[in-house]
């Protein structure tokens, strides 16, 4: 092979304009979805960090038009609907993501469920509220956390069926033939070796399932409905952070409307709080094969 | 259910395939194969690339089945006893037959200790203090023992190649198998780790019945005491040539396929 210089030529002084001006629509093009995202979060900072307080943390809300008050119940209330809406989806939608992944493969119940699943993906969340709000709070009479708490988790359902499915589908046969030579039987294959090597990544999919659940407004507004007064009762309405900063912005007055955006603030850093621990477990998976 | 322990050494299994045929889907992989397994020895199989080498000795713990679409036809008699036969558990014969694979596949996510110690817990061998004399026994057998006793928490897969493939020797030793079958299992190594293990498996021979499939024939010649030499005919469809002690089959075939592959005219 003989060695030869770059001979800049007119073509090439072309060439390399042409990709500057790419890359700099690029560079543009990014740096404006960044910039819209910390746009919307230094907004949501410096509106929401004034109005912070203690009694924000500590206090239920006062009557209309008196000042003062917190979200304390509804920090709660955020807190108790995502657990029931993870009790509820976590293990029908990581149970489905095992089945699609180590049984039913490329069956035609997966291919179904699958496509159930993703269609699931697209509904609007007012729908499922709709829907909770139907097979719950019709039957049962009053609104509630739980029908909060089911809405939410047929919203994280599909979510987190196909990260589940994802993550075992990224564990090699490998491992899985290995675990069957020693003589375990399937389902030790898949509970004892295969869902502990994806742990990491069915967790990160679960922790951002949970993130966007959090904050949602529109399936807990004829579920969970809110609650000015304290309610530990997941059988009885109940408060949550969404529903409170949507009520106190809309009203007309001005001390509500600090509180909202501190709210907002909260509900913020509590959504980016989970989805940073969820990609830095996702980033630290120990799994190497 | 408390099995034997390594403490007790078991007899080694005999092992006699009789007529086996193995299918993935409509492909044909083996025709006929007919193979008597010496208790005690290690039994090398050789041949070319794609003459179902690896297809046979998945058939002797009925791994071959998990592929979707494959099927055997033929017995296998552990000991005596077909583990084809109808109402015959796969996850018993695999307990009583290990496997060690071409690749090293320790459990990514288990550390040393874990990787050795899941399999006796998991199939109720041994728990607690036993539990731990057992990986520390199997790791000796091994022979990784020395290099791994200051690393028995990190990750199995931080060891080098050669120590993970002799960690899964122990993971497959420690549920205390009858039959040890090995695929190829230093194509991924150094000459040294290579070695190491060549060592390891003329010290285990008396206690467990061995069979190595490998590529290298100054391996099988090192090591076993009865080679079988494998061959894809013109339909692809591998077939047993020749089968015998491994002296006279490198020095003295009878076949002349068999004369032809090991002075490597072909393959
Ligand atoms: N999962 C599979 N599906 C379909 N055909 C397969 C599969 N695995 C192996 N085969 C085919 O079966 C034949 C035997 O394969 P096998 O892996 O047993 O050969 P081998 O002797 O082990 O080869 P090598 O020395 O390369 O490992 C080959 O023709 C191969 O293409
Ligand atoms: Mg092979």
């Amino acid at each position: 092979m003989t060695s030869h210089r770059y001979v800049p030529t007119g073509n090439y002084r072309r060439r390399k304009a042409t990709s500057l001006i790419a890359q700099g629509v690029m560079v543009l093009a990014a740096g404006l979805s960044v910039g819209a995202l910390f746009a919307v979060l230094g907004f949501v900072f410096v509106q929401g960090i004034s109005g912070l307080d203690l009694n924000l943390l500590t206090q239920t809300p006062k009557p209309p038009g008196e000042a003062g008050g917190g979200m304390a119940n509804a920090i709660v209330g955020t807190f108790i609907v995502v657990v029931l809406a993870c009790v509820l989806s976590l293990p029908v939608g990581v149970g489905a993501g095992i089945y699609l992944a180590e049984y039913g493969r490329t069956g035609l119940l997966a291919q179904l469920i699958r496509f159930m699943s993703d269609v699931l993906t697209g509904v609007p969340s007012v729908v499922v509220g709709l829907f909770a709000y139907t097979v719950l709070v019709l039957p049962l009479g009053h609104f509630s956390a739980l029908a909060g708490g089911f809405a939410l988790g047929v919203i994280m359902l599909p979510t987190v069926t196909r990260a589940t499915e994802e993550m075992l589908r990224q564990v090699p046969d490998s491992i899985r033939e290995a675990a069957l030579a020693l003589g375990f039987e399937q389902w030790k294959v898949t509970l004892r070796v295969v869902l502990p090597t994806a742990f990491n990544g069915v967790l990160t999919g679960i922790l951002l399932a949970v993130a966007r659940a959090a904050g949602e407004t529109a399936p807990l507004l004829f579920t969970a409905f809110g609650n000015p007064f304290w309610n530990l009762d997941p059988t009885q309405p109940m408060a949550a952070l969404p529903l409170q900063i949507f009520v106190y912005a809309i009203s007309p007055y001005d001390d509500w409307h600090r509180q909202a955006w501190a709210g907002a603030f909260l509900l913020v850093a509590l959504v980016l709080a989970v989805s940073v621990v969820a990609r830095i477990l996702g980033r630290r998976t120990p799994a190497r094969f | 259910m408390a099995g034997p322990s390594l403490q007790t050494p078991v007899r080694p299994a005999s092992l006699r395939v009789e007529g086996l045929s193995a299918w993935y889907g409509r492909r044909q992989a083996l025709r006929n194969i007919n193979l008597e397994i010496v208790p005690g020895q290690i039994t090398a199989v050789i041949g070319p690339s794609g003459c179902g080498k690896s297809t046979l000795v998945r058939c002797l713990n009925r791994l071959h089945e998990v592929v979707p679409g494959a099927r055997v036809e033929g017995r296998v008699l552990l000991n005596g006893e077909d583990i084809y036969a109808p109402g015959v558990d796969p996850v018993v014969v695999r307990r009583r037959v290990g496997m060690v694979f071409q690749r090293p596949n320790p459990f990514p996510t288990m550390s040393v200790f874990e990787n050795v110690a899941i399999g006796p817990r998991l199939n109720g061998l041994a728990r607690g203090a036993e539990l731990e004399e057992l990986v520390v026994r199997s790791l000796k057998l091994a022979a990784l023992w020395d290099e791994v006793k200051d690393k028995l928490h990190l990750p199995g897969t931080a060891l080098s190649g050669g120590q993970q493939q002799r960690l899964c020797i122990a993971r497959a030793l420690a549920v205390n198998p009858e039959v040890l079958l090995l695929d190829e299992p230093t194509t991924a190594l150094d000459p040294i780790s290579t070695l190491k293990i060549e060592d390891l498996l003329r010290q285990l021979k008396t206690e467990y019945t061995i069979v190595i499939v490998t590529h290298n024939m100054q391996q099988a010649a090192r090591v076993s005491d009865f080679t079988a030499f494998m061959l894809a005919g013109d339909d692809l469809v591998g077939e047993l040539v020749e089968f015998g002690p491994t002296r006279q089959l490198f020095t003295n075939p009878r076949d002349p396929r068999t004369e032809a592959y090991i002075t490597g005219r072909f393959g």
